[in-house]
């Protein structure tokens, strides 16, 4: 349906070409949560791989911060429609997480991520391995301000940002594909920009 | 299903301050909705090129046919200048709906907090109304930033309840009049001392009003799983 007297203002080829369908560019860095800023003493964080309720293994800041350490460059795409390119993360691959953990494989293929504010996301574990997700700890070369998700956040940046959990203090391996605090509210399970995957049914 | 586009037909516009216009919307289908969500809304030039926003409901459950929309102007904004500039009574938009966790039900009661920067009282507009029809023993307060009191969206429906409904008070802030106080601590523990302990605590505005209105609730000992921000933007 074609908007009576909408034009519009496009962006260039270049960037049309990289935002996903809906989205629009901002040079800003927006924040989305439900609810205050956590607080979060670095002295007293811990990070646990679990599978179910079973604890696999876990870090203090310091064993965290100790482990091998990855970067990413890219562009990252927000349920509430905005872009942004070129952001710079750094922090713990899955796969070198899972590696420092003893465990040659996910004893599962699904996961929730939890954040400390009680908050839950699902991601297929393939879409965490193989390079393709890490717990970030670092962004623009800083420590991660506690609004944007610091002290570590997970990210998964081919996904909508809403899969990057904030604040984050695991990882759950679960034997299904069980939805977090968005998926049971109507967001989609798996959450892919390019096919606009906003909405349980899209 | 919120997943689902639909036609909507402008049938009335509104000034509500300067900046902020009201759209009344009749839906193609009805709605079912919570005080406090948000449709998306999305427009399309004749060459296929589409723009899609999110903007809260301001009307109450009550009616889930005819919704109201409140759409602040910026400047070079691409949909909010389309909906201040172009868009007439008569016009079709596409939207769908309801979405989002930013919501309050009868269910949950009170006393209610709601804290609001700017246009970010849309929502909470639609708390209110369903609150006065639905449980208006339930205790509120609003507490209201806004740059000057012509730009109090809703004002004179505000000020009506504010001395109509007993379990109900209104705090205005108006940072930008000669007298003008921002939302600080002091004003936070004012309106506590009013309201008594919160239930719930819903606040909304732009990023940095959003941000720094809910560090000082939980500053002010309000558990932060008690709180729940929406947040427009910058
Ligand atoms: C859940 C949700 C609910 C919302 N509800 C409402 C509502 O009820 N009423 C309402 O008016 N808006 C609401 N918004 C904001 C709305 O979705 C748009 O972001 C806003 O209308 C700007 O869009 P635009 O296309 O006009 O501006 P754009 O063309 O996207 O931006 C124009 C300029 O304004 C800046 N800008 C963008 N957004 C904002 C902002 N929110 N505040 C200040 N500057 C900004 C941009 O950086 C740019 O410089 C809501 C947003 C969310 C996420």
């Amino acid at each position: 349906m074609v908007t009576r007297g909408f034009t519009g203002r496009r962006p260039d080829k270049p960037v049309a070409e990289r935002l996903p369908p809906g989205q629009y560019l901002t040079d800003d860095f927006p924040v989305l949560q439900l609810g205050p800023t956590p607080r979060i003493d670095l002295a007293r964080w811990r990070f646990v791989l679990r599978e179910g309720a079973k604890p696999l293994k876990s870090w203090s800041w310091q064993e965290f911060d100790a482990l091998p350490r990855t970067r990413w460059t890219g562009d990252i795409h927000c349920v509430t429609k905005w872009s942004k390119f070129d952001t710079a993360w750094e922090g713990v691959s899955v796969d070198d997480l899972l590696a420092a953990a003893g465990l040659e494989a996910a004893p599962t293929a699904y996961l929730l991520a939890e954040g400390f504010d009680d908050y839950t996301t699902n991601v297929p574990v393939a879409d965490l391995t193989g390079g393709r997700g890490m717990v970030a700890t670092r962004y623009a070369g800083e420590t991660i301000p506690p609004d944007h998700g610091g002290p570590a956040r997970l990210l998964v940046p081919h996904l909508y940002f809403w899969k990057s959990a904030k604040w984050v203090k695991g990882l759950r391996f679960t034997a299904k594909d069980e939805a977090g605090f968005w998926e049971l509210r109507g967001y989609h399970m798996y959450g892919d920009p390019w096919r606009e995957q906003r909405f349980s049914d899209d | 299903m919120a997943n689902v586009w639909q036609e909507a037909t402008i049938v009335g516009i509104a000034p509500e301050t300067p900046r902020v216009k009201r759209f009344r919307l009749a839906l193609g289908r009805p709605m079912p909705f919570r005080a406090g969500q948000h449709v998306d809304v999305r427009l399309t030039a004749p060459d296929g090129y589409r723009a899609q926003r999110s903007y809260s409901i301001a009307s109450p459950p009550a009616d889930p046919t005819t919704i109201d929309l409140m759409i602040e102007r910026l400047d070079d904004g691409e949909v909010s200048g389309f909906f201040d500039a172009v868009a007439q009574v008569g016009d079709a938009i596409e939207l769908r709906g309801p979405i989002g966790a930013f919501a309050w039900e009868p269910a949950m009661g009170g006393p209610l907090l709601l804290v609001a920067g700017g246009s970010g009282v849309v929502p909470l507009l639609s708390m209110l109304r369903h609150r006065a029809g639905a449980t208006p023993d339930v205790p509120a307060l609003l507490l209201y930033s806004a740059r000057t009191a012509a730009d109090v969206v809703a004002r004179d429906e505000l000020l009506a309840r504010a001395a109509a409904e007993p379990a109900f008070s209104l705090d205005l802030v108006l940072t930008r009049e000669p007298s003008g106080r921002r939302l600080d601590a002091a004003r936070i523990a004012e309106a506590l001392a009013r309201l008594g302990d919160p239930a719930h605590a819903f606040v909304c505005g732009s990023n940095r009003f959003a941000g720094a209105a809910a560090d000082l609730l939980v500053d002010a000992g309000i558990p932060a799983a008690r709180i729940r921000t929406e947040r427009f933007g910058e």
